[in-house]
């Protein structure tokens, strides 16, 4: 059971990456790759801060800023300085690395006997439910540590989706969305494309930033390493996602996505458990969205080349 | 009012594939005036338009709209100012947003963009009551995605939007002609009611000498890169197509012309 609570926890948390990536990769259709520098910023902002003793609601509103200011430079980069946009995003991923080695000062900040939200909530349940160690849900025995923390990132979770899909039906947001959909279009209605990309990516950033910040306090460290290959976690998790909901609205998809991050966090879960070595899974992941990307292509030749048999039939 | 003043442009300069689109062009539009310009294919005339939109800025010369200096402004800051609809169906809106979404977008076309929601119910009864005037029965569709209808209908529709906040100029660059013949003339008889209705200053491209007949005010003939005939008030009044046809036949034959005496000069001389 504590693999179940501990997954979704972590896919809640990871919910903030790929609800960032669907800003970035879905509404204005920007492949950024700032991604794996900017979850790690978030992360190693979270860790210093705490470390130093602030509280750890301003560490993560420091790291969203943090996230949001390296994604509006790769906007930047992009925009002004017409760089393309994959490398525009390595350079600014490349530039975070060195970033987040000297915010940390080392490549690792562990964080024991410290005040994260984590154990804040904790605390803060242990007191509600009268120091019981562990509360007794559906026969299973879960540690109230362990649910303090799934509670906790889904309210987080649920808090930034609302706020996002209300965003995108505002007048700002629609543009936004436009501005992803026909470019050519929201420049002759009056809208900078290019304020609208940065802004995008900075708002995407910002979130994959506070989901770095999350996954620190959660794993009880921040590394210098841990951002490697999240792009494409996020990625498989919004696959995943859209293909739960199928072809639908903003808030069904948005929903998809953290269920979505969810299930791809069980899965994982799952597979390490039936024996897969953790060192494949970046190349399973991998393997996992070149499917996912070619797949629809392919079963659509497929039908064709039936229904083209069928009609060969009929003739 | 629109002034252009001795615009030249000239694409790939220096290169073998040189082409100077616009020669020294000037052009007064005066308020409330709708304006046709025709011309062979590489005359320069829908250059003229995009050199009015800011698709580019001119090499020379410059454009003043509504008492705006705009030459050097980009070209979703001139939005605020004018309207457009362009030759492709599907360019002039956001295929997987609504119809009422898209409209809220071409509402806010000038104004800032705030974080209140776009589409409002009192805003719908709005839009629905504006759709409505188009008579395509898409006052009832209004939550569909746009790129559910037909091109006839989404061109239409970005006709509706481009007049929405009444700009200060409507730009028409071909508008129906990558439409069928049943939604060309649909469109082309809302084009002229609109623009009557609004009482708005117009710049249409065309290829249809019909099309120029038939809806502006005014005819402005274009060749290489230059205005070479206007039709005005009464001239414009009488004109029609055969007319037209036989202005084209002359400018052509008159570069033929210069054309073939130049080669002779160069046969004699170099």
């Amino acid at each position: 059971m504590s693999l179940v609570i501990g997954a979704f926890t972590m896919g809640l948390i990871l919910s903030l990456l790929s609800l960032g990536m669907f800003i970035s990769f879905r509404m204005i259709r920007f492949t950024d790759i700032t991604v794996d520098g900017s979850i790690t910023l978030g992360a190693s902002i979270s860790a210093l801060m705490i470390v130093e003793g602030y509280s750890p609601w301003l560490a993560m509103l420091v790291s969203t800023l943090g996230g949001a200011l390296a994604g509006s430079v790769t906007g930047i980069l992009y925009t002004r300085f017409k760089i393309q946009e994959i490398l525009s995003g390595i350079l600014m991923m490349t530039a975070l690395y060195s970033i987040n080695l000297r915010v940390m000062g080392k490549s690792n900040i562990p964080l024991l006997d410290v005040t994260t939200i984590s154990t804040g909530m904790e605390g803060f349940f242990e007191k509600i439910t009268a120091t019981a160690s562990k509360v007794d849900i559906l026969g299973w025995q879960v540690p109230i540590g362990d649910l303090a923390v799934f509670m906790t990132s889904a309210m987080i979770a649920i808090f930034v989706a609302v706020l996002l899909c209300g965003f995108l039906f505002t007048h700002a947001g629609t543009a936004l969305r436009a501005a992803g959909s026909n470019p050519q279009m929201v420049r002759a209605q009056g809208v900078n494309n290019n304020t609208m990309i940065v802004f995008s990516l900075a708002m995407a950033n910002g979130l994959v930033a506070l989901a770095g910040s999350l996954l620190a306090q959660y794993q009880g460290f921040a590394d210098v390493q841990m951002g490697i290959g999240m792009m494409v976690w996020g990625l498989a998790s919004i696959i995943i996602g859209e293909a739960l909901v199928g072809k639908a609205g903003i808030g069904l998809t948005i929903a998809g996505v953290i269920l979505g991050t969810i299930l791809f966090r069980l899965l994982i879960a799952i597979a390490l458990r039936w024996g897969l070595n953790p060192n494949d899974l970046k190349l399973v992941t991998a393997f996992f969205v070149f499917a996912a990307l070619v797949a629809p292509a392919w079963f659509g030749m497929l039908s064709r080349k039936i229904s083209g048999g069928l009609n060969y039939v009929k003739n | 009012m629109l002034k252009i003043d001795s615009v030249s442009k000239t694409f790939h300069a220096g290169t073998v594939n040189e082409v100077r689109a616009l020669q020294d062009v000037s052009l007064s539009i005066e308020d409330g005036c709708f304006t046709g310009i025709i011309g062979t294919n590489g005359s320069g005339k829908s250059t003229l338009l995009n050199a009015v939109a800011g698709t580019f800025t001119p090499d020379a010369g410059s454009i003043h709209l509504a008492g705006h200096d705009i030459t050097r402004w980009p070209e979703y800051k001139r939005a605020a100012l004018i309207g457009r609809v362009f030759q492709d169906p599907f360019a002039g809106t956001a295929p997987d947003m609504s119809i009422a979404e898209n409209i809220a977008i071409a509402m806010k076309r000038g104004q800032h963009r705030s974080f209140g929601f776009a589409v409002t119910r009192a805003f719908k009864d709005d839009v629905a009551d504006r759709v409505r005037t188009l008579k395509m029965g898409l006052e009832d569709r209004l939550d569909n995605p746009i790129g559910t209808l037909s091109g006839g209908q989404r061109q239409a529709l970005t006709l509706l939007m481009a007049v929405w906040t009444r700009p200060k100029l409507l730009l028409l660059d071909e508008h129906t002609a990558a439409l069928d013949p049943k939604s060309a003339a649909k469109v082309a008889e809302l084009t002229k009611i609109i623009i009557a209705r609004e009482k708005l200053t117009a710049l249409m491209v065309t290829h249809s000498m019909q099309q120029a007949v038939d809806l502006p005010d005014r005819i402005i003939m274009m060749h290489r890169g230059a205005i070479v005939e206007d039709y005005q008030d009464e001239r414009k009044q009488r004109v029609r197509v055969p007319d037209l046809m036989a202005t084209f036949d002359r400018v052509q034959k008159r570069e033929l012309f210069d054309e073939s005496v130049a080669g002779m000069l160069k046969a004699q001389y170099c």
